[in-house]
């Protein structure tokens, strides 16, 4: 389990995480696709769901938020960052629990990169203890 | 009670190929790279067909074959196009219990319903359709007694269009129908999850097209559906998926300045006034009935009514029955007229499914049935089957707010019709909704102040040719299923005409 770090101003606590599954999963898609970041998905289909683009082919915006970020490289000597990024407006309903990126088998997933790899991320959740995140 | 004998076994009404190639320009063609992938039936957890895995190359290929077709199309009469549409309606009935037990295998749906529902309904969208274009008029107007304005409705030329895996050869077809019916050539991509079904259809339709009307290319979003999304030879983008990629799909649009439809995700409201249950009659029963359908399709329906909303004074017995009723919903084998519940598309949407349940429990949402895998025993034991679930919480919970897109009800409470309206409304979605009331000021007032392009009333989960269909909020933008999504496929083409001799005497 890898934590991202913290990336909201006055938090201490980390909000989302890769499962060891899903953090050489994302090393293996930059391999292919180059840098990487997550938006989680809103509702239908293949949503409520991470989705995982190249870097700059998703934009994000204004009403977006950071909710963590990690370095995936393995090497010291080498930067490889990811964001995890959600609406605000989807924020305010997720705020309380903790998310974290995991694998499974499965079928497709819009335009998310892993899924010719004969699997789809999928976000596991618990949830934080309410005073902490926010302190 | 009929069981349809699986594919591959001697009674089968369908014998699938052991691989799907792309349908390009009036013929099967095979992917550029030469890469396949395997389509999984649900109903077993087992591969039974290869499918073209397509590439941007492929695309390319479909958007050639669309870009030559175009222009005949556009200008082909409305009468033959017309004619065009309702023969391909007429060969889905004549061929629907053969598709059905393709989408059954291909989805995992109880088969009930593409018999009775997906089927005669795609038919009747052509029907609808090749009507709506034969009898669409353009208008003038006479801006003085020697000039007029002519507006003529014209095809955009080519579109793309992404479907949807829950329903996947109704989805296909809400977007052909008006596509076709305006004049417009297609390339379209199913999902990856579901591709077989429209291919089975496209061989019993393609030759009555003329070549390259409708193109499909099949394979993975971000191999096959990106570039067609983000392609500058289109004229449009149709996408029904989820939010992100929906925003996605608008980024694309924006930098080649096309229209995108989009229907999005939904968390809909059903809202059950307590004067339903001044009776037990056939109208409670029929309610009753309207809570149960969160199981319809599995729960893979964006407007699945997710949130059932009960007025206090008749919450405990309202849900008490519900419980009831649902706990006798049959799940089965799909194949089986008898089968009400049928099997989740995929394993990813099996675990998804599972891990709302997880957060659902950990929120203190208190579960009242089901909750867990179903195990139907023999070659199903491997299928995604989930029985149907009915949760207690309030709305607040990510139970209440967030598209499941399982057979996974949240039930809360609520005092009075203004709680009704803000519960109801307190959503990031707007597709669908339901409201249950014996006294029709209420029920008209709630379906007016209810945030959803489609509220049922008295009744759900009825998608008739003809009623606009769309989403308010994140839940998308445009209208399918009625005349209005003509004009998603159609320029306005004004000619300004001077009919004097005179001149302007400007210069």
């Amino acid at each position: 389990m890898y934590e991202s770090q913290v990336t909201i101003e006055g938090e201490r606590h980390s909000r989302v995480a890769l499962s060891d599954e899903a953090l050489a999963l994302v090393r293996r898609l930059w391999t292919i696709h180059g840098p990487l970041m997550f938006h989680q998905s809103g509702g239908c289909c293949d949503g409520s769901s991470p989705m995982c683009f190249p870097v700059g082919d998703f934009h994000t915006s204004a009403h977006d938020v950071l909710l963590g970020a990690w370095d995936i490289a393995s090497d010291a000597d080498v930067s490889m960052p990811v964001e995890f990024w959600m609406s605000s407006e989807q924020f305010a309903y997720w705020s309380h629990t903790h998310l974290t990126v995991d694998v499974v088998a499965g079928r497709g997933s819009g335009f998310s990169v892993e899924a010719p790899e004969g699997v789809r991320f999928l976000i596991r959740s618990r949830l934080m203890d309410a005073a902490e995140p926010f302190a | 009670m009929t069981i349809y004998a699986a594919p591959g076994t001697p009674d089968s009404l369908i014998t699938f190929k052991s691989r799907y190639e792309h349908w390009i320009g009036g013929e099967w063609v095979a992917p550029a790279k030469g890469m396949y992938f395997e389509d999984i039936t649900p109903v077993t957890g087992k591969p039974f067909a290869e499918v073209a895995r397509g590439a941007a190359e492929d695309i390319e290929a479909a958007l050639d074959a669309a870009h030559k077709a175009a222009p005949a199309w556009g200008k082909a009469s409305t009468t033959e196009r017309a004619r065009v549409l309702n023969a391909i309606a007429d060969v889905i009935d004549d061929n629907r219990e053969m598709l059905a037990v393709a989408e059954t295998w291909d989805n995992g749906k109880a088969i009930r319903e593409p018999l009775n529902a997906d089927l005669p309904l795609a038919a009747d969208h052509f029907r609808y359709f090749a009507s709506a274009i034969r009898s669409q008029d353009g208008d003038f107007q006479e801006m003085d007694g020697t000039m007029t304005a002519y507006q003529y409705h014209e095809p955009l030329g080519v579109v793309g269009q992404i479907i949807p895996w829950n329903f996947p050869i109704l989805m296909a077809v809400w977007k052909l129908a008006p596509a076709l019916a305006a004049g417009n050539a297609v390339v379209l991509k199913p999902a990856e999850q579901t591709p077989v079904s429209i291919l089975v259809l496209m061989e019993l339709i393609g030759d009555i097209l003329p070549p390259g009307v409708v193109n499909v290319v099949n394979g993975f979003g971000v191999e096959a559906g990106k570039p067609l999304a983000s392609s500058n030879r289109i004229r449009k983008i149709a996408f029904t998926g989820e939010t992100t990629t929906g925003r996605l799909i608008l980024q694309y649009a924006s930098a080649n300045i096309i229209p995108a439809t989009l229907e999005l995700g939904g968390k809909s409201p059903n809202v059950f006034f307590s004067d339903v249950a001044d009776h037990h009659d056939s109208f409670y029963d029929k309610a009753q009935e309207g809570f149960t359908l969160f199981a319809f399709n599995q729960g893979e329906v964006c407007t699945s009514p997710s949130r059932a909303l009960i007025e206090k004074p008749i919450y405990d017995s309202f849900l008490g029955d519900a419980i009831e009723r649902t706990r006798k919903a049959v799940q089965g084998n799909p194949l089986d007229t008898d089968t009400q519940v049928g099997a989740q598309a995929s394993n990813d949407q099996l675990e998804k499914i599972l891990s709302y349940i997880d957060i659902g429990t950990q929120e203190g949402a208190k579960l009242l049935l089901g909750g867990e895998r179903a195990d139907l025993g023999g070659d199903l034991s491997d299928g995604y089957y989930v029985q149907p679930t009915i949760f207690e919480g309030h709305n607040r919970m990510r139970l209440f707010q967030e598209e499941i897109f399982g057979p996974v009800v949240a039930v809360t409470s609520f005092d009075g019709y203004d709680d009704a309206i803000s519960i109801a409304n307190d959503t990031l979605y707007g597709l669908g909704a339901g409201v249950w009331s014996r006294n029709g000021n209420v029920a008209y007032r709630a379906g007016r102040d209810i945030q959803a392009g489609r509220v049922w009333v008295n009744n759900y989960h009825a998608y008739p040719a003809g009623a606009a269909f769309g989403g308010y909020k994140s839940s998308g933008i445009g209208r399918e299923n009625n005349k209005l999504a003509l004009s998603h496929y159609q320029q306005t083409k004004n000619l300004l005409v001077s009919y004097s001799e005179e001149p302007l005497g400007f210069f």
